[in-house]
């Protein structure tokens, strides 16, 4: 077994690091189609298939939409299942998404996110995801090639948990993370195994045991089935911190829901998503050392939304800057903002929170963007607007 | 029901529409005319559930119980056996 601190060290893409994860977790099924930017993790699967190294069933399909139908069959065989997608692919895969989770597969899903067609676009934003933020997937979001690789093999055990069975994704920025090369240290294979067992389902079909799933429900019982994957969502957050203490017993390293950079005793702490937060922690850094009391908090799990840990690493906060990479088109904010708006109400808390949108198609955020971002947020004027969309060229 | 005793994903046995009877989904009945019948199984083909019987040595018959009452085997029969009649 691999101790921590022992690893080998691989230069990988994003999409490359995912695909080596799926190698190494013993995964039985992967239904996929290529898209911009994440046709690397199929390619480089379908590659592992070629030179024998991954024993899994490889379904080249003809869109997305039958990359997750042939996903939701071969979950419900009790099959450790994983496909991959981005922008308009996950927009096809739209209506199946709503089946798998309302079915309790555990399906695992990379998204190497990118904004949406008209016009067409490759860069990231995170408009994909959140067009599906309602589907009913756990919603995970990295910020480097580490951090995704561990995540997708994390993912699996979460998914499977009977407490949870619902289906995954692991959100990356297209680009940015999906084709950036960075050092990662690999886990051993048998630890990984080990760690992940193999996927027990309740109810699994087989030509002897036929079952319907997802069979019709009335208005006396839907509300029912949405109420037991609410809850299902509800016990993702506890199993989500059992899986990442299991994950740091054999690997050493851990993430959390969220992670919060020196946010007690700010007076401006900004809350961001992706790899954007990295950035602006960069920016933190620089302001913290110049005296200014900044802090950012970042939300790495997104569905199931962390509110009670939101809502403890902002009580002391006496401004907050929330940082939304889509663009709701028509809302008073950004999702992000909305949710954030929404615990600290809750909580009767009163900081004021200023709603930043930026990056949209894959527009890129400096550090000096963050240390700007940090130095609106010192003008009470800047809290007034409903949102601000920073460096859209006016 | 509560939600804590709902089976979780609406899962179903399968094969469970062998038992369900639709008998009363009818507004008529298909009734045959076994002396106008020549057996020639149109109706058998055109069911689109399976409600017409085949039987060795003899003429089809209805299965009620799964019959909808749709009238297609009245308009397909070719010798006109068949008359839907309204259910009583």
């Amino acid at each position: 077994m691999t101790q921590a601190g022992t690893f080998a060290v691989a230069a990988l893409q994003g999409d490359e690091a995912v695909a080596e994860a799926v190698r190494q977790c013993d995964v039985d099924v992967v239904a996929a189609y290529p898209i911009t930017p994440q046709t690397i993790i199929v390619e480089k699967l379908a590659e592992f298939v070629a030179d024998g190294r991954f024993s899994g069933e490889f379904i080249p399909v003809e869109s997305e939409h039958s990359a997750l139908s042939a996903c939701v069959g071969a979950a419900a065989t009790g099959a450790r299942v994983f496909t991959a997608t981005s922008s308009q692919g996950l927009a096809y895969m739209h209506e199946m998404l709503y089946n798998a989770s309302g079915m309790r597969l555990p399906i695992v899903m990379a998204v190497a996110n990118r904004a949406l067609s008209a016009p067409l676009v490759l860069n990231a934003d995170h408009g994909d995801m959140m067009g599906s933020r309602d589907s009913g997937w756990i919603q995970v979001y990295g910020e480097n090639v580490e951090e995704v690789y561990d995540r997708t093999i994390q993912l699996f055990k979460l998914s499977e948990d009977p407490r949870v069975m619902l289906p995954s994704t692991i959100n990356f920025e297209g680009f940015i993370i999906s084709h950036d090369k960075e050092r990662v240290r690999l886990l051993d294979e048998g630890a990984i195994r080990r760690f992940l067992g193999r996927p027990a389902p309740k109810h699994r079909i087989d030509p002897k045991t036929p079952l319907t799933f997802g069979a019709i429900a009335n208005p006396d019982n839907y509300f029912e089935f949405k109420m037991q994957q609410a809850e299902a969502m509800k016990n993702t957050l506890a199993v989500f911190n059992e899986v990442e203490e299991e994950f740091e017993s054999f690997s050493g390293r851990r993430y959390g829901a969220v992670n919060s950079y020196n946010t007690d005793g700010a007076d401006r702490v900004v809350v961001a998503n992706g790899c954007s937060a990295g950035t602006m922690r960069a920016a933190a850094r620089a302001l913290n050392a110049g005296g200014e009391k900044v802090g950012v908090l970042t939300i790495r799990l997104y569905r199931p939304f962390p509110a009670e840990e939101v809502v403890a690493n902002l009580r002391r906060a006496k401004s907050v800057i929330t940082m939304d990479r889509s663009f709701s088109l028509g809302a008073p904010s950004g999702p992000i903002s909305e949710d954030v708006k929404s615990v600290l109400k809750g909580a009767g808390l009163g900081a004021p929170v200023m709603s930043v949108v930026y990056g949209i198609g894959g527009r890129d955020l400096s550090v000096d963007d963050g240390k700007k971002i940090f130095e609106m947020a010192k003008d009470e004027n800047s809290f007034r607007a409903t949102q601000m969309l920073y460096g859209v060229k006016g | 029901m509560s939600w804590k005793e709902l089976e979780e994903a609406a899962v179903v046995k399968g094969g469970t529409s062998a038992g369900y009877v639709v008998s009363g989904w009818r507004v008529k009945k298909p009734v045959i005319d076994e002396a106008k019948c020549t057996n020639c199984l149109i109706c058998w083909i055109y069911c689109p559930e399976p409600a017409i019987v085949r039987r060795e040595g003899a003429k089809v018959t209805i299965d009620y119980d799964h019959c909808k009452g749709c009238g297609i085997c009245e308009t397909e029969c070719p010798p006109k056996a068949i008359t839907m009649v309204r259910e009583s």
